[in-house]
């Protein structure tokens, strides 16, 4: 239980907690903006990672494939918020939920259709792949320090779009009012294309860059989705600061528990024990944080209706 | 000319004869050909399918529906088979957990079970059945035989890996059986897990010489992909479930030099095999993986109990099986008491193929005459 490897596992978790801000910050906008559960958020990042995968399999390009796959989210998002979401605003939270979930199956079903059940061939471009020794001999991937420096830059940019940008105050007005940005004008049916399709297109993002890390397949967006979920509550549902704050408090504590509920548990437990009880409840340790952060603050750590 | 009519009609004659056995007979296969993990379904379709058209038989009816990975539906399309179709055999379930949802209703309702893929150690223990047949292996088979292969490869300190679910641990318990020597480390995973930088952070702190894992599908292209890309330079072994022929090829050069456990190889060298893989290359334009071969052997072996009598005839048609009197692919095939095949485990090794893409190698024989460890807790 050395130091490098404790600031290895906190990459580890930094890098995990950016991409599930990728993820997350999309879902919080669109419900937070329209008051949307979208559940086929998980279809956006399987689309783009799909779109990546054909097309730099065609380019030989990864960066002309990332592209490709931002767009293809983003479009996709787009024709769906036309066709279909548009539909749900009214409508209660159970049939939004339940039409986004067909979603999910028309996607899946979709891709299947498409590209056939096998998982497509992804990989970080050969300038990204090998590892890069850090201060103190930790070694560590590069393509994961890229991954966090993608995460930072988002954000970063997230939060100039939102506080300094016309888009950025009409999406903060949707958020407070949803119906006096109407009746002072704005165009409310464009503004939740854009939103959403935003939304399409970090997902997307997230499922690019973690697909050539991964393996690019259809359901790969589900597992992500329940943690980005849980990522939303604990962040407080509609703010994209709490998606930031939740996201790397996941990513983190995931990762440590992890790699030391295990080693914890073998101080008081016959190893082979103390390696399924450390597993099994490494895999709960989310959750459970999720419940203690709710039971004191309801709301979510930064709740954006107040 | 006249001759020629007379000839045609005794053939036509002598087919029906030995045909006859076969009529009306339903076999209803339930597999998973849609969801995370539907090429293992796919496959075991098609090389079922394929022995089925070889063999010209069109009394058989073969009715194929998707599980979707679901124990509950796959359960329902079994009554479904049972009591709307009235199918004499079932087959096709790949994944464990399913085939102990399915299985042990099926044969208590007197239907045939084959199983083409999944292999429960329940199923071949205190829960087997006269009418339970396995075709393929018991789950343990492959992760034993890597056990064996590792310890006289001469691997000293081994850290093994599993997620954190039955198959998985039974994997790591078969491993351990057949390895007789202790581990550096056994590590578990989440189900579905995709990200294994805390993982590959702690192989590389330990001192092992070697890592064994075992994690199928999605999860263990998502795991080669992020080892190749950490620097840890230690050999790695597995079971063909994480190294099929569709798998490899979405791992890409990460998987090259991997060494897995298998009971067939596409370079096996028998006459069967070679007709098999070329004639399904011919079929499907792709490299069959296990669960083809496992599709086919299982096809072939109702095909010809089916010759010797129909499932009506239970007593008859069971002995049939049991005998297992078919050309498998792997070569050599016999049954154990309990239904599961006592059979060679082949190593294959990861290479470059000649179009530049990943495939395995036949390097040799693992271990021989593997039979599972539960059979003595069977009774039949």
């Amino acid at each position: 239980m050395s130091v490098t490897l404790l600031i290895e596992q906190l990459l580890n978790g930094v890098q995990l907690g950016t991409m599930l801000f990728l993820m997350a910050s999309g879902l919080t906008l669109i419900f937070g903006v329209m008051g949307l559960i979208n559940l086929a958020h998980g279809s956006f990042y399987m689309v783009g990672a799909y779109a990546t995968a054909a097309v730099t399999a065609s380019t030989g390009s990864f960066l002309i494939g990332l592209g490709a796959g931002i767009t293809a989210a983003a479009l996709v998002g787009a024709l769906v918020e036309l066709l279909v979401i548009r539909r749900l605003y009214h409508r209660p939270h159970l049939d939004q939920v339940l039409a986004t979930f067909a979603l999910i199956l028309i996607f899946s079903e979709g891709t299947r259709w498409i590209f056939g059940s096998s998982p497509l061939w992804l990989s970080p471009p050969s300038w990204l792949t090998g590892f890069v020794t850090l201060p103190g001999g930790t070694r560590y991937p590069l393509y994961r320090l890229m991954l966090i420096g993608v995460g930072v830059s988002i954000s970063i940019a997230l939060y100039l779009l939102i506080s300094r940008t016309r888009l950025g105050m009409r999406i903060r007005a949707g958020e407070s009012d949803r119906e006096m940005i109407g009746a002072l004008g704005v165009n409310i049916a464009r503004l939740y294309t854009v939103v959403f399709a935003l939304g399409a297109a970090l997902a997307g993002l997230a499922g690019a860059l973690v697909g050539a890390l991964q393996s690019v397949q259809v359901g790969m967006g589900e597992p992500v989705l329940i943690l980005a979920f849980v990522v939303i509550v604990i962040g407080g549902i509609g703010s994209i600061k709490g998606a930031l704050f939740g996201a790397l408090l996941v990513g983190v504590v995931d990762t440590l528990g992890r790699v030391y509920l295990p080693i914890f548990f073998r101080a008081f437990m016959p190893p082979s024990e103390a390696t399924g009880t450390g597993a099994a409840l490494a895999a709960m340790l989310i959750y459970i944080l999720m419940a203690v952060i709710l039971a004191f603050k309801p709301k979510g750590l930064f709740s954006a209706h107040d | 000319m006249k001759n020629m009519t007379r000839l045609g009609l005794g053939l036509l004659l002598s087919s029906s004869v030995a045909m006859a056995q076969a009529e009306n007979v339903k076999i209803g296969m339930i597999t998973t050909l849609s969801g995370g993990g539907s090429h293992l379904g796919v496959d075991v379709r098609d090389g079922f399918m394929l022995a089925m058209e070889q063999s010209g038989q069109d009394e058989v009816e073969v009715l194929i529906q998707d599980d979707a990975n679901r124990p509950d539906l796959a359960r329902s399309l079994a009554n479904e088979f049972m009591q709307r179709d009235d199918v004499d055999i079932l087959t096709g379930i790949i994944w464990s957990n399913l085939a102990m949802a399915v299985v042990p209703s099926v044969t208590r309702q007197g239907t045939f079970y084959l199983s083409p893929n999944a292999g429960p150690s329940d199923l071949a223990g205190r829960m087997c059945h006269e009418n339970y047949f396995n075709v393929a292996y018991q789950n343990d088979n492959l992760h034993g035989a890597m056990g064996a292969y590792m310890r006289e490869e001469g691997y000293e300190r081994p850290i093994i890996m599993a997620p954190n679910y039955p198959a998985g641990t039974d994997a790591l318990a078969g491993f351990k059986h057949l390895y007789e020597g202790d581990v550096v480390d056994e590590l578990y995973t989440q189900m579905g897990q995709t990200d294994y930088a805390a993982e590959i952070a702690q192989i590389r702190a330990s001192d092992a010489d070697s890592l064994f894992f075992f994690l199928p599908g999605g999860m263990g292209i998502s795991f080669m992909k992020q080892w190749e890309s950490s620097g840890v330079d230690i050999p790695i072994f597995g079971a063909a479930f994480s190294f099929d022929e569709i798998l490899i090829k979405a791992v890409g050069s990460a998987a090259i030099g991997a060494r897995n456990t298998s009971l067939w190889a596409y370079d096996l060298d028998n006459e069967t095999n070679h007709r098999f893989v070329d004639s399904f290359r011919e079929a499907y334009g792709r490299t069959p993986t296990l669960y083809a071969a496992q599709g086919f052997d299982t096809a072939n072996l109702i095909l010809s109990a089916l010759e010797v009598a129909h499932p009506d005839d239970q007593d008859a048609f069971r002995e049939a099986l049991r005998a297992a009197d078919f050309d498998s692919v792997r070569g050599e095939f016999r049954f154990g008491p309990n239904h599961h095949p006592i059979q060679d485990i082949y190593v294959r090794e990861v290479v470059e193929g000649d179009d530049g893409q990943p495939t395995n190698r036949l390097l040799g024989i693992a271990i021989e005459d593997i039979q599972d460890v539960y059979f003595e807790q069977c009774q039949m």
